[in-house]
């Protein structure tokens, strides 16, 4: 290769971020298992922050496998797939996971068993052929959006102006306990990168690169050996130091390129896209053999799992499915978490459909987790700000939370916590400073929206005062004095004329 | 020795001039500029709870002296604390004998009683209301800061507040 190479295939350790006990070897003993099909699937229409999709089918109706069954609001673009055949029961609300207890409008399909494919469920054509447009029109109508858990629409990601010289597949999976994206690649590497090179062309890109953890020997080699067969020159692997969060999406940038995501920006303000691992699969899979997104892997572990492991779970099917596929639970009364212990959030119970975000039903026993503890003051140690990846002053932030001080918050750029937890983790009083953040993250927005509504209340007020002013001046002058005088005498001056001139009539 | 007090000599002119920027905070661009950046922590309600015609002139009684910085219901704790950085005193909590700070509300009126005779457009401190004599008024729910004043002369008792973002 001529020119110098855009990223560092092995970027050093990096100094901020936390050592975390990996707990992933609990889930990698066994291969990917298949989940038996849901006898019912729940697939709900709210698809992400302000995004929502529309039912194009009403209860009664028969779907086959792969069926477009919604589209969006906004756009007649098909964007939700049936993940099994039947009869659709219901569109009715229904519970998802989210923070606190959430309900969303859901389509709702009994199975009949027999998991019949759509007729339209074929492949496109060869994708290093068609144009990069219409390769973004298929994989949005395929529904897939990313799968490392910000379920952000991946065509739209792959659009867009500005230009993109690096696309990094995220195989960098840095949160405790989860290994789906390490288990794809070790068993579908060929897959993945399959999906690169068609995202790729989608991009108008030519380098990509997978970013594995150091902690994925066996993930590092099945990629290895996929691209030695493969020879695809564009294609390279990278390994960063297993350290979390090295997997985040700024943090990946950076370690990889040295390139820093402007605070508020995207990776592709400075010419970069970042896709999952299983999202490049899953496009992969839909050119190759015509299947929409209608499945996906989820880690199912900790300690109140039976036998943890990877299972392929078909979208919309209940959590409790996918306990069972793990061999059931060891013990009541455990603590369900949807993703890692780091940035997880607790679920409510297994009732609770599968979606594109969840990457890991974290099923932890009692005591498992560090469970909130009192805090102590903070001794001013400064351990925070030095795990801290977004390099803030988790200290000085939690001191201006406290206060309420909504500038100073903004001087210490809170908008730029990702809520990584690593001040929590590290906090040797055992302050919990990440839910303070979040919440007074919302607190802050709520703020700068009242202060944008109050700035335009004052100009209104102040134009009405004005209006008002002008008002009471032309009142209180009265009709101007002259005018009508000026009127009247040139009126007589006139009908003066017309009398001497005598031609009146 | 001499380099020491020269030292502190500096020092403490380094802290004099750091106080006389503080100082000047407020003064150095004039009174105007100054009841400006009182006003920018009000909420613009323009209620007239603080026993003031509107927030500005609220301001300028805070400036010259006239007022404690306790009084804004609407804007409650937080813009008092704000209030008391801007100007460098201890806050205190809200003078309750100006009102209560309640959640956010917005003015609705009943548009089948309304009889359309303009009072409460008249009223109206930052223009929520559109309406125009003997047509139906509404209030546009976005513009309104709830600030109570078009309820009074509103001769049919049309107009309720609700909480803000319940509906329309
Ligand atoms: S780690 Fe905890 S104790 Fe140390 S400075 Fe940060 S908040 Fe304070
Ligand atoms: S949660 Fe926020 S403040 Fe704490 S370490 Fe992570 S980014 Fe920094
Ligand atoms: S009480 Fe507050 S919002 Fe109302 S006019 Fe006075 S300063 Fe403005
Ligand atoms: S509509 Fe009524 S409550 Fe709302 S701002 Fe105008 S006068 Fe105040
Ligand atoms: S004051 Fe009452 S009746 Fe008159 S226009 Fe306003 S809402 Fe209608």
């Amino acid at each position: 290769m001529n020119q110098p190479l855009l990223y560092n295939r092995q970027p050093p350790r990096p100094a901020w971020g936390v050592r975390v006990d990996p707990r992933k070897t609990l889930s990698t003993s066994e291969p990917i298992v298949a989940a038996p099909l849901p006898t019912q699937v729940q697939l709900p229409l709210e698809l992400g922050p302000e995004r929502r999709a529309q039912a194009v089918v009403a209860p009664g109706d028969y779907v086959y496998t792969g069926q477009p069954v919604a589209r969006l609001e906004t756009g007649a673009r098909n964007v939700v797939c049936a993940s099994i055949s039947g009869r659709v029961a219901a569109i009715r609300p229904g519970p998802i996971p989210g923070p606190g207890p959430r309900v969303a409008e859901c389509i709702v399909i009994d199975s009949d068993g027999q998991d019949r494919r759509h007729a339209d469920c074929v492949p496109a054509g060869d994708p290093a052929r068609l144009a990069a447009a219409r390769l973004r029109e298929l994989i949005a109508q395929a529904g897939i959006v990313g799968l490392g858990g910000a379920v952000f629409p991946t065509a739209d990601k792959l659009g867009g102006s500005q230009p993109v010289d690096l696309l990094i597949v995220n195989g960098a999976e840095c949160e405790p306990y989860i290994s789906c994206d390490e288990m794809l690649m070790r068993e579908r590497a060929a897959q993945v990168l399959d999906g690169a090179r068609i995202m790729l062309r989608a991009l108008g890109c030519d380098r990509a690169v997978v970013a594995v953890e150091s902690d994925m020997p066996a993930a590092r080699l099945a990629l290895r050996a996929a691209l030695d067969a493969d020879r695809d020159p564009r294609l390279d692997i990278a390994e960063v130091t297993a350290k979390y969060p090295a997997g985040g999406e700024r943090q990946l940038v950076e370690l990889l390129t040295g390139r820093e995501v402007p605070a508020g920006g995207l990776p592709r303000d400075v010419g970069i896209v970042c896709q999952n691992v299983a999202t490049a699969a899953a496009v992969s899979e839909l050119f190759r053999t015509g299947c929409p997104l209608i499945s996906r892997i989820v880690t199912v572990t900790g300690g109140g799992i039976l036998n943890p492991v990877n299972v392929e779970a078909r979208l919309g099917a209940p959590l409790a499915d996918l306990v069972a596929a793990a061999g059931g639970y060891t013990t009541t009364n455990c603590d369900l978490v949807m993703g890692g212990p780091m940035m997880g959030m607790a679920l409510a119970g297994d009732r609770l459909p599968v979606t594109e975000a969840t990457n890991c039903l974290l099923v932890a026993a009692p005591g498992e987790l560090s469970d909130a503890q009192p805090g102590y003051p903070c001794i001013r140690c400064a351990e925070c700000s030095r795990v801290c990846p977004a390099r803030l002053l988790p200290q000085e932030l939690l001191v201006a939370c406290d206060t309420q001080d909504p500038d100073r918050l903004e001087q210490l750029h809170l908008d730029a916590c990702i809520e990584c937890g690593c001040c929590d983790y590290v906090c040797p009083s055992r302050l919990t400073l990440t839910p303070v953040f979040a919440q007074a993250k919302i607190r802050q927005r709520a703020h700068r929206e009242q202060q944008r509504q109050a700035r335009l209340a004052q100009q209104r007020s102040e134009a009405r005062n004005a209006r008002l002013a002008a008002a009471e001046k032309r009142y209180a002058d009265g009709p101007a004095p002259d005018a009508g005088e000026a009127a009247l005498t040139d009126l007589l001056a006139r009908v003066e004329q017309r009398d001497e001139r005598g031609d009146g009539g | 020795m001499i380099e020491a007090v020269l030292v502190m000599a500096g020092l403490a002119l380094l802290i004099g001039t750091g106080l006389l920027v503080t100082g000047a905070r407020l003064g150095a661009t004039g009174a105007d500029a100054a009841v400006d950046r009182i006003n920018q922590l009000l909420p613009q309600s323009q209620c007239a709870q603080c026993g003031y015609p509107g927030c500005r002139p609220y301001a300028a009684a805070i400036l010259r002296d006239e007022a404690p910085i306790n009084r804004c219901a609407p804007g409650g704790d937080p813009t008092i604390a704000a209030l008391a950085r801007l100007l460098q005193r201890s806050p205190q909590p809200l003078d309750t004998d100006y009102g209560t700070h309640q959640p956010a509300r917005v003015a609705v009126i009943d548009e089948a009683l309304c009889i359309g005779c303009a009072r409460c457009l008249e009223v109206c401190p930052v223009d929520a209301i559109v309406g125009a004599p003997r047509f139906m008024h509404t209030v546009l729910a976005a513009q309104c800061t709830g600030c109570e004043l078009c309820l009074p002369p509103c001769p049919v008792d049309c107009i309720t507040l609700e909480p803000a973002g319940a509906d329309t």
